[in-house]
């Protein structure tokens, strides 16, 4: 069995998660990494995506994040979103509000540097939806 | 001297006031509590915001490639003040003091030459503050339609001050809301939000502060995504300091109301048993000289 390590799932209104874990699965803005004890230290943005986390005790929990950041050190690993939810109780019209939020945002862009960030935004949005959402 | 049935109408309407004070006081008591828990469940969040932040704005060195929203236009010459008052009403000198507190500092900032505009969120300090500050006040936010507090009202309005940066309409912005300190008192107090001052001090305090981190992307693009975040964060704070804050002022305010109630109820029953004393008193001396009279 891998080494436990520390791992916390905060959001602006509270703490998601505390405790030991074996691995947390990130989806980080340059990819997905996994992350186990004794990484080295990173500190990354994260898209929107789907965590997985490991914890020491052998279950496996999912939460869905919409964008944040990671910070993590060989002891642990903080994982600040600006929303995350557990899998299981995501909203789907909230969801979509955000795809449609994202495309107004994407026809709505000035310049083409935001226009690029915008559908990059959308783009993942989607991806996570239908990562998360049994057709 | 008003008549006993007069007294008795104004007993009842005392005892109904003091009934609905009572009433909203231990509303008052139940959403503090909510409220607190609410600020303490972000605490981490913007705890750790500030030590991510201190660590990352260490690594780049204060170097050119810090967005502007840190090191801010470089002139002093707008500002925008955000004063974050309550909603409601009724709750003692909460709204007041914010708004006396954001008054003092606009009166100084315009003595000084300086240019103001002001943002006003929730209902009461836009009124008091209007009054004076009608033609200085660019926004209002409002957030009665609220019920709880979420990170999405907060940021709403920092985007909204993030846009009005980006386009030049300020340079310094400020802040204003009261601290929670405990339930009988809140201090108002103002924060700087752009240009933002990362204290270095945090970050000696961060474990690992000092080991060498990799950043995926570059530290200067994790921090431009980073600072409107942080503001955000600390405008939620704010925000949720301040509804505690309501709380407990509204709490005390309709304690002392409710006391004061049961006070005139106590000064009230006195007259009114008095005068039915006398009443009682005066027709016995009626009937008494009337019979010895025969």
């Amino acid at each position: 069995m891998a080494e436990a390590f520390k791992f916390e799932l905060v959001s602006p209104e509270r703490l998601l998660v505390s405790e030991q874990v074996e691995s947390v699965v990130i989806p980080g803005a340059e990819g997905e990494m996994t992350v186990m004890a004794h990484h080295a230290p990173v500190m990354t943005t994260i898209k929107p995506g789907v965590v997985t986390v490991k914890t020491a005790a052998g279950n496996e929990e999912r939460y869905v994040v919409f964008g944040g950041f990671a910070d993590i050190v060989p002891a642990g690993c903080t994982l600040l979103a600006e929303s995350a939810v557990a899998v299981g109780d995501i909203d789907r019209a909230d969801l979509a509000r955000r795809i449609q939020e994202a495309r107004e945002d994407a026809a709505d862009a000035k310049d083409d540097q935001t226009r690029t960030k915008a559908e990059q935004f959308l783009s993942q949005l989607t991806t996570l939806e239908s990562a998360i959402l049994p057709a | 001297m008003p008549s006993l049935k007069d007294l008795r109408n104004r007993i009842a309407s005392v005892k109904a006031t003091q009934k609905i004070t009572k009433a909203m006081q231990m509303v008052a008591a139940a959403k503090l509590r909510r409220a607190q828990e609410a600020a303490e469940a972000a605490r981490p969040y913007s705890e750790r915001m500030g030590a991510v932040l201190a660590n990352i704005t260490q690594a780049i060195g204060g170097g050119g490639e810090a967005p502007a929203l840190m090191t801010g236009t470089g002139k002093d010459d707008v500002h925008l003040l955000v004063v974050c008052t309550a909603e409601r009403g009724l709750c003692g000198g909460f709204n007041s003091q914010i708004a006396r507190f954001a008054r003092d500092h606009i009166r100084k900032l315009l003595a000084n030459g300086k240019k103001v505009k002001i943002i006003c969120v929730g209902k009461k300090g836009f009124d008091i503050l209007r009054r004076d500050y009608a033609e200085l006040i660019i926004e209002r936010v409002d957030l009665r339609e609220v019920k709880t507090l979420g990170f999405v009202n907060a940021d709403a309005i920092a985007k909204k001050v993030i846009q009005l940066f980006n386009e030049g309409g300020f340079d310094i912005c400020t802040l204003f809301y009261s601290q929670f300190k405990s339930v009988i008192s809140q201090v108002p107090t103002t924060q700087q939000i752009i240009p933002a001052g990362v204290a270095s001090a945090a970050a000696e305090t961060t474990d690992g502060g000092n080991a060498v981190y990799e950043y995926e992307p570059e530290p200067g693009e994790i921090l431009s995504d980073l600072i409107p975040r942080n503001i955000s964060v600390q405008v939620f704070r704010a925000l949720l300091e301040n509804a505690a804050g309501e709380m407990g002022a509204k709490m005390s305010a309709m304690d002392n109301a409710t006391r004061n109630a049961g006070d005139m109820i106590n000064k009230l029953s006195i007259t009114y048993n008095r005068q039915r004393q006398a009443q009682i008193t005066k027709e016995l001396i009626e009937i008494i000289s009337g019979a010895e009279a025969l």
